[in-house]
């Protein structure tokens, strides 16, 4: 325990879906060694085993809440009875943190930060005001996690 | 006289999203309709005028479940067009690494999104809070087909060392060796999965199904072959890929976006791997075939609720065999062979998990793009999927619309829709008037 893990979420290929993405590739090589940084399209198995130990995971993912587009929910509330359907995968962020949850496989603290899209059309570019919340989010959690202690890589 | 539409809000547990609608009058089905929107056509138009490395990188993106297959046929269209071969070793490797996918997508499918339904949980989670050690070893597996993935691809989702021609880079020996011993153990673990599963009660439900599989004279085909087709008693007929336009033709239906397939004028055929075992068991490795056996399956099962038995025992061929091409790996002399772009029109199919995926490309003087055409299993077994609903369901339309609901989800969720790759959103409706 004692390290961390960034975790982005999201589609390339869906205009602002790509926005977890894009702050995961932000802060790749500019966290302390103690904090993984994972980029993840949809998979929950996956996710549970990156957040698998982590004392402090933080999940980037868009969302679409009806806000304008390139608010960031930082943290997230997430739903107590998480929609049948959260996206275009089998299994959503919410029922990877239901399915940790039952393995006794949740982090020991979990934050999920959404970033408010505005265009998922496939092949749409990310919009402009979401670009700007992806540089955002990546600088204040870079300014949160370079104060985490320094330790050995995360493998 | 009475007129019914039943309507179910939302399919769960399918990759992708839906919705099915059912008209009913009388008491009879007089309407059924799966209705999908689907992202191929749109990556179509986006390959167009792309450079002939692009599309295994760009069709990749189409699914998160199987980007590997999508790699493998649009490589193999690409370099068929460009008059260039892979085999040997960079084959084998190219196989290790399909194995991969087959491993994590079946799991997935297996233990978090099937085995629900006939242990009586709503969902994978459910289960987990139940049975943990079953998911645990669910987990374990698809793990195993993530490292191997990753050992080769360079990641364990959209693998970026695949490249038309091979490999950017190749691996060596040592550094498949962790894989390799966390496939011995998924193989034990795939050896328990037949077996568990095997043991489920399962509907007494048979299809006369028409198969469709591609069929490799030295393996249960997975990476390439030759398409063939028949029920997996009687006597089968086959084509090249080439010329799969000849044989399968796409047609729009009003419901969809997703294009129907017809198979030499006939609709409802199906792929995935109750077609891949009714035609190619005899190919399964020595172990899978004695699981198979062990198993009940016969040499043929056109029972679907028993898919989630032969998707057991492709998981265990696929640690059997990546297993036997790991022991015999040595590091190929150069990672990739030269393709060099001509004008032409290349043609390639493989085996996902789901199905036959087939890929066209014609390129251009320039060596780009002119035109691309993808064929996803799950638009070709959307019309087979449909008729096995309608049988479902005509005996059983005075039930409750939420027993409706739950059968119909199941009946669906026995060939695994990706509906991602050939659709988005699933919401399921039964108008009954």
């Amino acid at each position: 325990m004692g390290e961390s893990v960034v975790i982005g979420l999201g589609s390339d290929l869906r205009g602002d879906d790509a926005a977890g993405l894009e702050v995961a590739r932000l802060l790749r090589g500019t966290l302390p060694s103690s904090v993984a940084v994972v980029e993840n399209s949809g998979d929950p198995a996956a996710l549970i085993e990156a957040w698998s130990g982590a004392a402090l995971a933080i999940v980037v993912d868009a969302v679409s809440s009806g806000a304008p587009p390139g608010t960031v929910h930082m943290p997230l509330q997430m739903p107590v009875h998480p929609p049948v359907r959260a996206g275009s995968h089998s299994l959503g962020l919410a029922d990877a943190v239901e399915l940790g949850r039952a393995l006794g496989r949740l982090p020991d603290e979990l934050v999920v930060a959404g970033i408010e899209g505005g265009d998922f059309t496939p092949g749409a570019p990310m919009t402009a005001p979401v670009l700007a919340a992806v540089r955002r989010t990546a600088d204040e959690l870079r300014e949160r996690l370079s104060r985490e202690r320094p330790g050995g890589p995360r493998t | 006289m009475t007129h019914k539409t039943v309507r179910i809000g939302a399919l769960t547990r399918v990759e992708g999203e839906g919705a099915l609608v059912v008209h009913a009058r009388d008491g009879r089905i007089t309407g059924l309709e799966l209705r999908i929107y689907e992202p191929p056509r749109f990556f179509e138009a986006m390959l167009r005028g792309r450079g002939h490395t692009e599309p295994p990188d760009i069709t990749a993106r189409i699914c998160g479940i199987c980007p590997v297959a999508y790699q493998m046929s649009a490589c193999q269209a690409i370099e068929a067009a460009c008059g260039a071969e892979v085999t040997g070793p960079l084959r084998d490797l190219r196989l290790l690494l399909y194995y991969g996918e087959w491993i994590e997508s079946h799991a997935l499918h297996v233990y978090l999104l099937h085995a629900p339904d006939f242990l009586g949980y709503d969902s994978g989670v459910a289960m987990a809070a139940d049975r943990r050690d079953l998911v645990e070893r669910g987990l374990e597996l698809k793990k195993a087909g993530n490292e191997l993935i990753t050992a080769i691809g360079g990641r364990p989702i959209h693998p970026v060392n695949v490249k038309v021609g091979g490999f950017y880079r190749v691996p060596a020996r040592r550094e498949l060796a962790p894989a390799a011993e966390r496939l011995r153990r998924a193989r034990d673990h795939a050896l328990a999965t037949v077996a568990w599963v095997a043991g489920f009660d399962f509907p007494d439900v048979e299809h006369d199904y028409r198969f469709l599989a591609l069929r490799h004279p030295g393996e249960y085909a997975i990476l390439s072959g030759t398409v063939v087709t028949g029920d997996g008693y009687g006597p089968v007929s086959g084509f090249e890929v080439a010329r799969w336009p000849d044989h399968v033709i796409e047609e729009q239906v009003p419901h969809s976006t997703a294009l129907h397939a017809r198979l030499d004028g006939a609709t409802g055929y199906l792929t995935g791997p109750l077609a891949r075992y009714a035609l190619n068991s005899a190919r399964l490795s020595p172990l899978a075939r004695e699981a198979a056996a062990a198993a009940g399956l016969g040499r043929v099962c056109r029972n679907p609720y028993r898919g989630i038995v032969v998707r057991a025992v492709e998981i265990l061929h696929a640690c059997d065999e990546a297993l036997r091409l790991l022991d015999g790996y040595a590091e190929p002399e150069r990672p990739c062979v030269p393709v060099e772009p001509r004008p032409g029109v290349g043609h390639g199919a493989s085996e996902a998990p789901r199905g036959t995926l087939y890929h066209r490309y014609r390129l251009d003087d320039g060596g780009l793009v002119a035109e691309a055409d993808i064929v996803p299993p799950t638009a070709q077994n959307q019309a087979r999927i449909e008729a096995d609903l309608r049988d479902l369901l005509a005996p059983r339309l005075t039930l409750p619309e939420d027993e409706l609901a739950g059968l119909c989800e199941k009946a669906i969720r026995n060939h695994d829709p990706c509906i991602s790759c050939s659709a988005h959103f699933l919401d399921f409706r039964v108008n009954r008037g």
